[in-house]
């Protein structure tokens, strides 16, 4: 089912003295999410990523704008007629029904000519587990069972009838760090399997890039970019996205052109003939240094931190934004490394300069 | 799917939906008011109003309210008397209240002592005594002791609160050991400790302590009544009731309505003040007057 | 960490002498009156040791009236009260405008005096000295009900107005434990299960009801005793002697041996104890119930 939002806006009334402004938690969206897609949506907690699940639900009621369901529009839909599979951050798994019970309370909901028999309901509650690979804990309580184990039980209930889209709301926080590379792959796989339009927020980079089709990067309520993966990453279109994805984080420097050359500090890093005269921020990836090509960028050596394949060169800078130069360079480098001063090369793929206003990126 | 009807009827079952709601709750609110719509409107109604009323139905309103009621019930009936004996009451009993549950609390949650574990066992299991068991050895030994119609005969058996120990002591222990630590190591003694960490950090359950044990001698009615046979010593419960017994009450109802607005209006000024204060502590500490 | 026995007695101290004088020795002092044949409390002198104070309140029509008494009170007002509360509760915690003015109002009953208020049901429901009719009866008027003495008339229009008045008094504080309890069942529950279609009253009884069910059967148990310790709102409504109006209940007849000429509180104990084993009995009952329902 392709999902469509059309200038969908959503503000919440003030609500107290404390908080005298209404909030726009999300402003002006308008995207289309193919059918069958893996879609993250990405940004920093109160960016209005869960309110968009909620709309999407049918939890919340938009402000304005419109949302389709393939050629249907559901705005105004109560959730229970939208047909969606909702996982929640915490699961949300009744305490008191088994799992059985839990994966087969959807079903039993349905009423005049979708009823199911019992024995309806019972196949489909397996083929559930089955898919995500808990049919033989069926009679266990939730709290019986492990985070990763809830986590499916979550899934498998929201597939359980077959839902148009399904909506993840952060699946992996409540999860241990070895349990999410496990259980995202996992959801990846069923979604792969059942190739259902599947949508889910997160505020981990790493997780949004490792599974999604396409990642939505927003934040303050707005959508900043729409794309793959790789392309968030290595073409992001403002400084927020190029800040807030990549670990360790992209390095900012205050910088100018002058003559179709940037400068950082004294220093003229690169040429870049198409850009006017001005200010401008300078982010270079931590893989954009390099030591063995001609240096044009001179820091302030603090120390080196050896992590096996990389080694982290880490460095002050007077125009750095950032607290620290941080520089990821391949260990066969480490010998060159000394002393109080460190000269980098930069990688002009890894270089973006941003407008110091708007935060916009200037290409060249 | 017809999207549009679906809409619809949503929106039709969630306003009639409020609409049951709003009006079931309103009715709620109506029963719980009326009673006291009824003491005040009582309480100024001329009493010539009031009596000849008998021609044909309660008046629902007054188009003319009267003050003089409150001047009888000032002037016939002890009412200050009854206030000050249920303040001196309820304010002698919750201090002593305080300092005893205090001191036991503090020596449950903080203190290692022999027999601690059995003692505490002990106190838990106090807590199943009903009043009703307990309070006939009280009345006799009160009675041997001479102390009917005494504010020391009221007050002691009303003192004691298991419950209270026990809320208190499972705040305390809540406080992390390295304080008292810390503390032991400035040289502070445990009272000291007491009274400057414990107590300070544990105050919203010593409020809430104190606001249930007010509540409760403010209403307490068994015990007094039995205890004390003077109006000298009558307490609002008790004497309120008296006066209804005895005369007054029987002929002056808008005078004795008059009254009954003075002995409550103390505690729903309380309760407006500190109101979610008031609520959290019981709904807290969960118990019944 | 050292003990400091001597210390930690002496902060006990003061609650083990006022637990002590007042709770523990009564409580087996109680039993001992209760066992006295004969006690005369001016000579403090009894004739023998045995059962006879129990048989004669078993006995004493009184009692067995303020057993029936205090049985149909508790069993009309413990359900009535939960399942009434429960509603309010339920529409309480699904509304947002007013609601803190709700709450507010339905728990002023908790903190006003039980006798003065149980006085104004008393007129609510009692002719004024000259008049024909009660607010009472005024409203059964309204529906061409004919009228009826609440309070020296029949007695079951007396239990319908002591039913009412121990309801009244009783439903704030099971209303403010149920709105809380229901405050304290995670949204996501309800969101889950909108969004699988679920309509509102299987979420009551699938999800609401076995989430609150340990506070409901909480509030059930302490309904019983309560209501089986009812007193106060009887002597409001019908005066103190409540023998006579046939009103009394068990504790009403405990404390008027006590108190009365008869002035043997050989009877009252006995009373007393026989009290106690019922409502240890009936909550025994509740708890095995419970056990058994309560999920989680």
């Amino acid at each position: 089912m392709k999902v469509a939002l059309q200038n969908l806006t959503k503000i919440f009334p003030s609500r107290n003295k404390k908080q005298p402004k209404p909030v726009v938690a999300v402003n002006d969206f308008t995207f289309d999410i193919p059918d069958g897609t893996l879609i993250g949506l990405l940004g920093p907690s109160g960016c209005g990523k869960s309110t968009v699940l909620n709309l999407i639900s049918g939890l919340l009621k938009p402000t304005s704008g419109k949302i389709f369901f393939g050629d249907d529009d559901v705005t105004n839909l109560p959730p229970e007629n939208r047909g969606v599979g909702l996982v929640f951050q915490n699961y949300a798994l009744y305490p008191h029904l088994t799992v059985k019970k839990n994966i087969t309370f959807p079903l039993e909901n349905l009423k005049g000519k979708d009823k199911l028999t019992k024995e309806q309901m019972d196949q489909m509650a397996l083929e559930a587990a089955k898919l995500v690979q808990i049919d033989m804990l069926m009679d266990r309580k939730p709290s019986e069972l492990s985070g990763g184990q809830q986590q499916r039980v979550a899934i498998a209930r929201a597939l359980v009838k077959n839902p148009k889209v399904l909506l993840l709301d952060e699946p992996l926080s409540n999860l241990d760090a070895r349990l999410r590379l496990q259980t995202r792959e996992e959801i990846r796989r069923i979604q792969r399997s059942t190739g259902v339009t599947t949508i889910f927020v997160t505020h981990d980079q790493e997780e949004a890039m490792s599974i999604s089709d396409l990642i939505v990067v927003m934040k303050d309520g707005e959508i900043h970019q729409i794309d793959k993966p790789q392309n968030v990453y290595d073409d992001p279109v403002d400084l927020f996205v190029a800040k807030f994805l990549g670990t360790p984080p992209i390095n900012v420097f205050d910088g100018r052109v002058e003559n179709g050359k940037l400068f950082i500090g004294d220093e003229a890093v690169l040429d870049i003939p198409s850009v006017p005269n001005g200010n401008v921020d300078v982010a270079i990836r931590p893989e954009g240094f390099t030591l063995d090509e001609n240096p044009v960028l001179t820091c302030d050596l603090s120390r080196v931190e050896v992590m096996g394949r990389d080694i982290s060169v880490v460095a002050t800078h007077n125009n750095s934004q950032n607290p620290v130069v941080r520089a990821i360079i391949d260990s066969d480098n480490l010998s060159s490394v000394n002393g109080t001063k460190v000269k980098f090369g930069v990688k002009p793929n890894k270089v973006f300069i941003f407008e110091k206003e708007t935060g916009k990126r200037i290409r060249f | 799917m017809d999207y549009e009807k679906i809409e619809k009827s949503a929106q039709t079952r969630k306003l009639v939906r409020n609409i049951i709601v709003y009006t079931f709750l309103v009715i709620w609110a109506i029963a719980v008011l009326f009673p006291f719509y009824w003491m005040i409107l009582t309480s100024v109604k001329e009493y010539s109003a009031y009596a000849s009323e008998s021609e044909g139905m309660p008046q629902l309103f007054t188009l003319s309210p009267t003050f003089a009621n409150y001047e009888k019930a000032y002037t016939q009936m002890p009412l200050v008397r009854y206030f000050a004996n249920t303040l001196i009451f309820t304010v002698v009993t919750t201090a002593i209240m305080l300092v005893v549950t205090v001191l036991a609390a503090f020596a449950f949650s903080r203190l290692t002592f022999k027999g601690k574990n059995l003692a505490f066992t002990l106190f838990l299991a106090l807590m199943m005594i009903p009043s009703e068991l307990v309070i006939i050895t009280n009345y006799a030994t009160i009675t041997a002791w001479d102390m009917r119609n005494t504010f020391a005969g009221l007050i002691l058996p009303s003192v004691t609160s298991v419950f209270y120990i026990y809320l208190l002591k499972e705040n305390f222990s809540q406080i992390p050991d390295e304080l008292y630590y810390a503390a032991k190591v400035d040289g502070t003694t445990d009272l000291r400790y007491l009274l400057k960490v414990m107590v300070p950090i544990c105050r919203p359950t010593i409020v809430t302590v104190t606001i249930l044990k007010v509540i409760e001698c403010w209403n307490s009615y068994i015990w007094p009544n039995l205890i004390t046979t003077e109006s000298e010593y009558h307490l609002v419960s008790n004497g309120i009731q008296q006066l209804r017994e005895s005369g007054l009450g029987r002929e002056d109802i808008p005078a004795m309505m008059a009254a009954v607005v003075v002995v409550s209006i103390p505690l729903i000024i309380l309760f407006l003040v500190f109101r979610k204060r008031i609520m959290e502590g019981v709904s807290r500490g969960g118990v019944k007057k | 960490m050292e003990k400091n026995n001597l210390k930690a007695w002496l902060y006990l101290l003061p609650a083990i002498v006022f637990l002590g004088l007042f709770m523990v020795y009564p409580l087996f002092d109680v039993f001992v009156y209760s066992l006295e044949e004969g006690y005369s409390s001016i000579s403090k002198t009894y004739f023998g040791v045995g059962g006879y104070n129990y048989s004669y309140v078993l006995h004493d029509p009184y009692f067995l009236q303020a057993v029936k008494n205090t049985f149909i009170l508790v069993i009309i007002t413990v359900p009535l009260s939960t399942i009434f509360s429960l509603l309010i509760s339920v529409g309480l915690s699904s509304i947002e405008k007013l609601k803190n003015l709700f709450q507010t109002v339905y728990f002023l009953p908790y903190v006003t005096n039980t006798l003065a208020v149980g006085m104004v049901f008393m007129i609510l429901f009692k002719p004024a000295p000259a008049t024909t009719n009660s607010v009472a009866n005024l409203v059964l008027g309204w529906f061409g009900i004919s009228p009826v003495d609440f309070i020296n008339g029949p007695y079951w229009a007396k239990m319908f107005v002591l039913c009412l008045y121990t309801v009244w008094v009783v439903m704030p504080f099971k209303i403010l434990i149920l709105t809380g309890a229901l405050a304290s069942v995670d949204k996501t529950y309800y969101n889950a299960a909108k969004v699988d279609g679920t309509s509102k009253f299987r979420i009551f009884t699938k999800i609401t009801l076995p989430m609150i069910s340990p506070t409901l059967f909480y509030l059930i148990i302490t309904g019983f005793i309560g209501a089986f310790k009812a007193y106060a709102d009887a002597v409001a409504l019908f005066g103190a002697d409540l023998n006579v109006a046939g009103m009394n209940t068990i504790v009403g007849y405990i404390y008027e041996r006590l108190y009365a000429t008869s002035g043997y509180p050989s009877y009252a104990s006995a009373a007393a104890i026989i009290l106690f084993v019922i409502v240890l009995t009936i909550t025994c009952i509740n708890l095995l119930v419970s056990k058994k329902n309560v999920h989680y």
